[in-house]
């Protein structure tokens, strides 16, 4: 299996706060990973270097074997390839649903509108919005945001497809419906990388779950062998208070 | 022309008498405040933009502070912080004849100076003073409208693949634009208004002509009254005009 992304002593500050002390890791092809730790553990700003959403202080991220912070690659074209789906949606307000969906492939693809479109309502009904094609954002709940961004990103046909924590905005009774969407994507071998405090969506759906607590990637292994049989002492007390 | 009175004191005849001066007057007060509606709001965007920029490396991150923001916010400050009234002396008696002067002219000289100075020198004026006023203030206007996007929007654009031109042209300047339409409706009607003060300098305008008309007649009530009249006429178009727009492009707010 080929490697997606690859990630060397990746350090990141923000002033005199270290908020990652070094990160070593990667993520083959079909792979789904989860990131899960307390919060303020670096979880989010982890997934943020990955597409260069914030700049690393040190180390490097590779995607494709292309190093994601140098000046000289073009981080535009490297983004196209990497879906992200936000903890908040971050739909279009001033767009519907339909134009949320075609803007990337058609102004960074160059493909054409039609195409777009045909290929906008085939995303929407995977994610089972076809209905609300010309809906504008506000009309939605939650769940149904979150659905049209995760097919808003698809639209790119990315390579890796980063969730950073994309069910802690959203009602109980909805973080469901974006789940199966999430697990269906893996089970047709989308390279995933989930950061998430849905811990049964961990178990159930990802090949491999890494535990970070400040900064650190404390531990990692299969579902069973983080959740089952944690080594770390801090794995268990961060599992114990969450389960 | 026999006197004519409305309500027994307005002598409705000094209208009718000057009824194409000032009706020349109206079309040039429209005419100056479009002209600077427009040459504004494009001046407005470009140095907003010019204060927000920023960039993370050198030597583009020194370029954006020295050559960027420190002119651009200079600027802002001097417009905002200097009368009208006086921007418009002193780019007429000043500013405007170091350009355009028969004598020894930067721009312009000899002949065509002379012609041009006499013929369209307060139009000029009063243009390049009102467009560099006004676009001081747009520019405030772009700035904050900018930064009240929700920067998930610049992140979620980014992240698809967006430059951050596109972005800014297909995310942030449309949603910016939606709440910046009341302010910039509000100062499309101060320029309205203001364009009055290029009066001083001989542009024959609404404000002008009323003065004209006075002077002649000792008469107070009908010239001011009646030009009163059109100005309130004119902010009420304008005011149902942004009303319009906003209705247009609220399509996807909240409510």
């Amino acid at each position: 299996m080929d490697e997606v992304i690859r990630v060397e002593g990746l350090t990141k500050n923000f002033g005199q706060l270290q908020v990652l002390r070094g990160i070593d890791c990667s993520v083959k092809s079909s792979e789904v990973v989860c990131v899960i730790g307390p919060s303020g553990s670096g979880k989010s700003t982890f997934l943020r270097c990955l597409n260069g959403l914030e700049e690393a202080s040190g180390g490097r991220v590779l995607v494709h074997g292309v190093s994601v912070h140098d000046n000289s690659t073009d981080v535009d074209a490297l983004r196209s390839e990497i879906g992200m789906v936000f903890q908040r949606f971050n739909l279009f307000p001033h767009m519907t649903v339909l134009d949320n969906i075609t803007l990337a492939p058609t102004k960074v693809r160059g493909v054409a509108l039609e195409q777009a479109r045909e290929q906008a309502r085939a995303l929407l009904i995977k994610v089972g919005l076809l209905d609300k094609i010309d809906a504008y954002p506000n009309q939605l709940s939650g769940g149904q945001q979150q659905r049209v961004a995760i097919a808003r990103a698809l639209a790119m046909q990315p390579a890796i497809m980063l969730f950073d924590e994309p069910t802690s905005a959203l009602d109980p009774e909805m973080v469901g419906e974006v789940l199966s969407v999430m697990q269906t994507l893996a089970e047709e071998g989308m390279t995933m990388m989930v950061v998430s405090h849905e811990m049964g969506f961990a178990r159930r759906v990802a090949n491999r779950v890494l535990f970070m607590d400040e900064g650190v990637l404390v531990e990692e292994g299969t579902p069973e062998e983080v959740f089952d049989h944690p080594r770390e002492e801090r794995t268990r007390r961060f599992l114990s208070s969450v389960l | 022309m026999e006197p004519i009175l409305w309500f027994g004191w307005f002598r409705a005849d000094i209208i009718a008498e000057y009824g194409v001066m000032f009706w020349r007057g109206l079309q040039m007060t429209i005419l100056v405040t479009v002209i600077c509606i427009v040459q504004g709001t494009a001046l407005g965007l470009a140095i907003g933009l010019a204060r927000l920029a920023d960039a993370r490396h050198s030597p583009a991150r020194q370029i954006c502070r020295y050559l960027l923001r420190w002119p651009s916010t200079v600027y802002v400050s001097f417009f905002r912080g200097t009368p009208l009234f006086v921007q418009i002396l002193l780019i007429h008696f000043a500013v405007l004849p170091l350009f355009i002067n028969p004598a020894d002219g930067l721009l312009i000289s000899g002949e065509t100076a002379r012609s041009l100075k006499q013929n369209y020198g307060a139009f000029i004026s009063g243009i390049l003073a009102l467009t560099l006023n006004s676009g001081a203030y747009i520019s405030e206007i772009f700035r904050a409208g900018i930064q009240s996007i929700d920067r998930g929007q610049i992140e979620a654009s980014r992240s698809l693949g967006l430059s951050f031109a596109r972005t800014m042209y297909h995310v942030v300047l449309p949603q910016a634009f939606r709440r910046m339409l009341p302010p910039l409706g509000n100062n499309a009607i101060a320029l309205l208004k203001d364009s009055s003060l290029i009066s001083a300098i001989g542009l024959a305008e609404l404000a002008y002509t009323a003065r004209t008309v006075a002077g002649a007649y000792s008469r107070y009530w009908e010239p001011y009254l009646s030009i009163s009249l059109m100005y309130w006429t004119l902010t009420l178009g304008l005011a149902w005009a942004v009303k319009r727009l906003e209705a247009r492009y609220g399509r996807g707010d909240t409510r």
